[in-house]
C-alpha cells in the first residue's frame, strides 16, 4: 500500500470535515455565572509596561541631550567658569572656616 | 448603539463585568469549533471553551490591543487545546485495534483502487480521527494546524508561542510520527 498516498487521502478527508460552530444554549450565562466579581490586571504586566514607556523615554532624553551637547559645545572659557564656580560652592563652607579662625 | 470590542474591553476592565458577555456571545462559535478539533466528547470540548473563556477574563488586562481581540483569543484557545491534549495523552488510542466495517472496507478499496475511494467518505473521516487521536500532543497540534487547517509556519509559531525553527522540527517529527501510526495498519490484510 501507498502510504504516502492514504496519508494524503486521510489529510484531504479531515480537511473535508469543518468542524461544527454551535455552541449549547444559555453557554455565556453559565460563563458569566463563573466569572469572579471583577478582571484582575496583572501587575507584573502593569509593572513591565511602565518601565517600558520609561526605558524608551529616558533614551529619547539621553539622545536629545547627545544633539545638544553635540551641536553647542561649550567653549574653553565657559567651561573653566563652570569648574571653578562648582569648587568655590563646594569648598565654601571650608574656606568660610579659615577666614573666621 | 452596540458597543465596540475595545469598549467593552475597558468596561470589563473597569469592573463591569456584564460587559464580557456579548465578547462571549460573539466568538464562542470560533473557540466551540476550534475545540472540536481536538477533543470528541462533547462535555470536554465544554470544559475547553469553559477554561478558555475563564483565562480570558483573567487575563484581559495583559491584552494590548494591538492585534485584534479575536487573534489574541484565538492564541489562548489553541493553547488551552494543546495544554488539554497533554493533560490527556495517557488516554490516547491505539490506532487501528478495533476498525469497523466501513473503515475495513474503505481501506480494501484503497488497496485495490487507490485514486477511487472518496475522500469524503464517513470511514475516511473515522480513520483520520483514529490517527489523530494515536499522536502524541505536539504531532497532533501540528499535523491539525499545518495540514488539516493549512496554516502558514508563521502562523502556527505566533498561535502556539514556539519558535519557527521549533514549528519546523515539530512538523517533520509529527508527519514522520503520523507515517508510522499508518504502518500500525494489519500488515496481513493491508500492506
Amino acid at each position: 500500500m501507498d502510504l504516502a498516498e492514504l496519508q494524503r487521502k486521510l489529510i484531504a478527508a479531515a480537511r473535508a470535515d469543518t468542524p461544527a460552530d454551535g455552541v449549547p444554549y444559555a453557554f455565556e450565562k453559565r460563563i458569566m455565572a463563573l466569572l469572579p466579581s471583577r478582571a484582575t490586571t496583572n501587575n507584573l504586566v502593569l509593572w513591565a509596561h511602565g518601565l517600558w514607556r520609561a526605558a524608551a523615554s529616558s533614551v529619547a532624553i539621553a539622545l536629545m541631550l547627545g544633539v545638544w551637547v553635540f551641536f553647542n559645545p561649550a567653549s574653553g572659557a565657559n567651561a573653566s567658569d563652570l569648574s571653578q564656580n562648582f569648587e568655590n560652592t563646594l569648598l565654601a563652607a571650608v574656606d568660610q572656616n579659615i577666614q573666621t579662625q | 448603539m452596540e458597543r465596540t470590542e475595545a469598549e467593552l474591553i475597558a468596561a470589563v476592565l473597569k469592573g463591569n463585568t456584564a460587559s464580557f458577555e456579548p465578547l462571549v456571545q460573539k466568538y464562542s462559535p470560533r473557540v466551540f469549533a476550534t475545540a472540536r478539533r481536538y477533543a470528541r466528547r462533547e462535555s470536554e470540548i465544554e470544559d475547553i471553551a469553559q477554561e478558555v473563556w475563564l483565562k480570558t477574563f483573567k487575563k484581559l488586562g495583559s491584552f494590548r490591543g494591538e492585534a485584534p481581540f479575536e487573534h489574541w483569543l484565538m492564541r489562548l484557545t489553541v493553547r488551552t487545546c494543546y495544554d488539554f491534549l497533554r493533560r490527556h495523552q495517557r488516554n490516547r488510542e491505539s490506532a487501528f485495534s478495533d476498525l469497523t466495517e466501513p473503515e475495513n472496507d474503505w481501506l480494501e478499496r484503497f488497496v485495490t483502487q487507490p485514486e477511487a475511494v472518496p475522500e469524503n467518505a464517513d470511514a475516511a473521516r473515522l480513520l483520520v480521527a483514529r490517527v489523530l487521536a494515536g499522536l502524541s500532543p505536539p504531532a497532533r497540534l501540528i499535523i491539525t494546524l499545518l495540514e488539516i487547517e493549512d496554516r502558514s509556519v508563521k502562523e502556527i509559531a505566533a498561535l502556539t508561542g514556539w519558535s519557527v525553527p521549533l514549528v519546523k522540527v515539530r512538523a517533520f517529527r509529527a508527519r514522520a510520527e503520523m507515517r508510522k501510526i499508518l504502518t500500525k495498519l494489519p500488515k496481513h490484510k493491508y500492506l
